[in-house]
């Protein structure tokens, strides 16, 4: 059931006067059993984050760059948590390797409405956590063709 | 470049408190609106505006990655002529919920999201098929931010 709660909070929580309870009409759920799954899921951590999910592109911010940096493996977790800190990071991840053909295992998001600013923030990062001298990239994002929520369907189908 | 939108103050005081903790009541729409001095009416109104104009992605969670199926970030190295006609092909896919072009050889970047590891291999080889290309796989090992939303 927790999963088809989620299933169904990813097309959207109804903007209606009882959006709990028009969910549960639909998963045969009531009102209170919907905001008590809810809660649960949030307080367990499997929801980071419930509320307004806004797209900044439209309010300006559209510049996005993806840091990424190929850190030895005993570092890298020291590494990305003091990355995290950063109000300016707004996503930071260890990623697997792909070698040959993708060495770097750090990522870091960094979102502003300048690149050059942006450029600049990337810059403040090596430089306070000298990760200059590592390899590193910043690939900024230079246009968005899809932007939804994750669907976790088993089997692969079609889209539209 | 698309058009930037301006906010009223009272739609970026919306904005910037309701990104978390989302009121879990029966009536959270009353409950913002009576924070914010205006009637639930004109707040859902507020809400349905901001969509329309596509700000608002919509009311919903984050979930942690990996924990209600299996994800993982994958790119493509296309040549440049043909990015915008792969990036449809990818997009085409519903195992695909986020896919930007990036300025690397690596210029096309998606996530792919399945019930598990093995619908994400199937999607990948079916991008693989359609488009002749190779993606590289690069799986969340682990995640160092706290999702707090952004401060508009």
């Amino acid at each position: 059931m927790d999963h088809r709660l989620l299933a169904r909070l990813a097309d959207g929580l109804p903007l209606a006067s009882r959006p709990y309870a028009e969910i549960g009409r639909e998963l045969d759920l009531s009102e209170d059993a919907v905001i008590g799954r809810i809660r649960r899921l949030a307080e367990g951590g499997v929801i980071r984050r419930f509320g307004l999910i806004v797209r900044h592109h439209e309010l300006g911010y559209q510049a996005n760059a993806m840091s990424v940096w190929d850190v030895p493996d005993d570092q890298v977790d020291a590494l990305g948590t003091d990355l995290a800190a950063y109000p300016f990071v707004t996503l930071c991840y260890r990623r697997r390797r792909q070698l040959p053909r993708w060495p770097y295992n750090l990522f870091a998001m960094v979102h502003g409405k300048e690149r050059s600013q942006v450029q600049s923030q990337v810059e403040q990062l090596n430089e306070q956590l000298a990760l200059g001298h590592l390899p590193h990239h910043v690939l900024f994002s230079t246009k968005r063709y899809k932007q939804s929520a994750a669907r976790f369907a088993g089997a692969l189908s079609k889209a539209g | 470049m698309a058009s930037v939108q301006a906010l009223t103050e009272r739609e970026r005081e919306l904005l910037n408190r309701y990104q978390r903790d989302f009121p879990l009541e029966p009536r959270p729409y009353a409950a913002m609106a009576e924070g914010l001095d205006m009637s639930e009416d004109d707040l859902l109104a507020m809400l349905r505006d901001l969509t329309v104009r596509g700000i608002l992605g919509r009311v919903g969670a984050t979930v942690r990655p990996n924990s209600a199926g299996a994800s993982t970030l994958a790119a493509l190295a296309v040549p440049p002529a043909r990015l915008d006609a792969v990036a449809a092909q990818v997009s085409a896919l519903s195992a695909v919920n986020h896919n930007s072009a990036r300025v690397h050889d690596f210029n096309l970047w998606f996530v792919v999201t399945a019930g598990d590891d093995a619908g994400i291999d199937r999607a990948l080889a079916e991008i693989e098929a359609a488009t002749g290309l190779s993606p590289i796989k690069l799986p969340l090992e682990a995640e160092y931010h706290i999702d707090l939303g952004f401060t508009l």
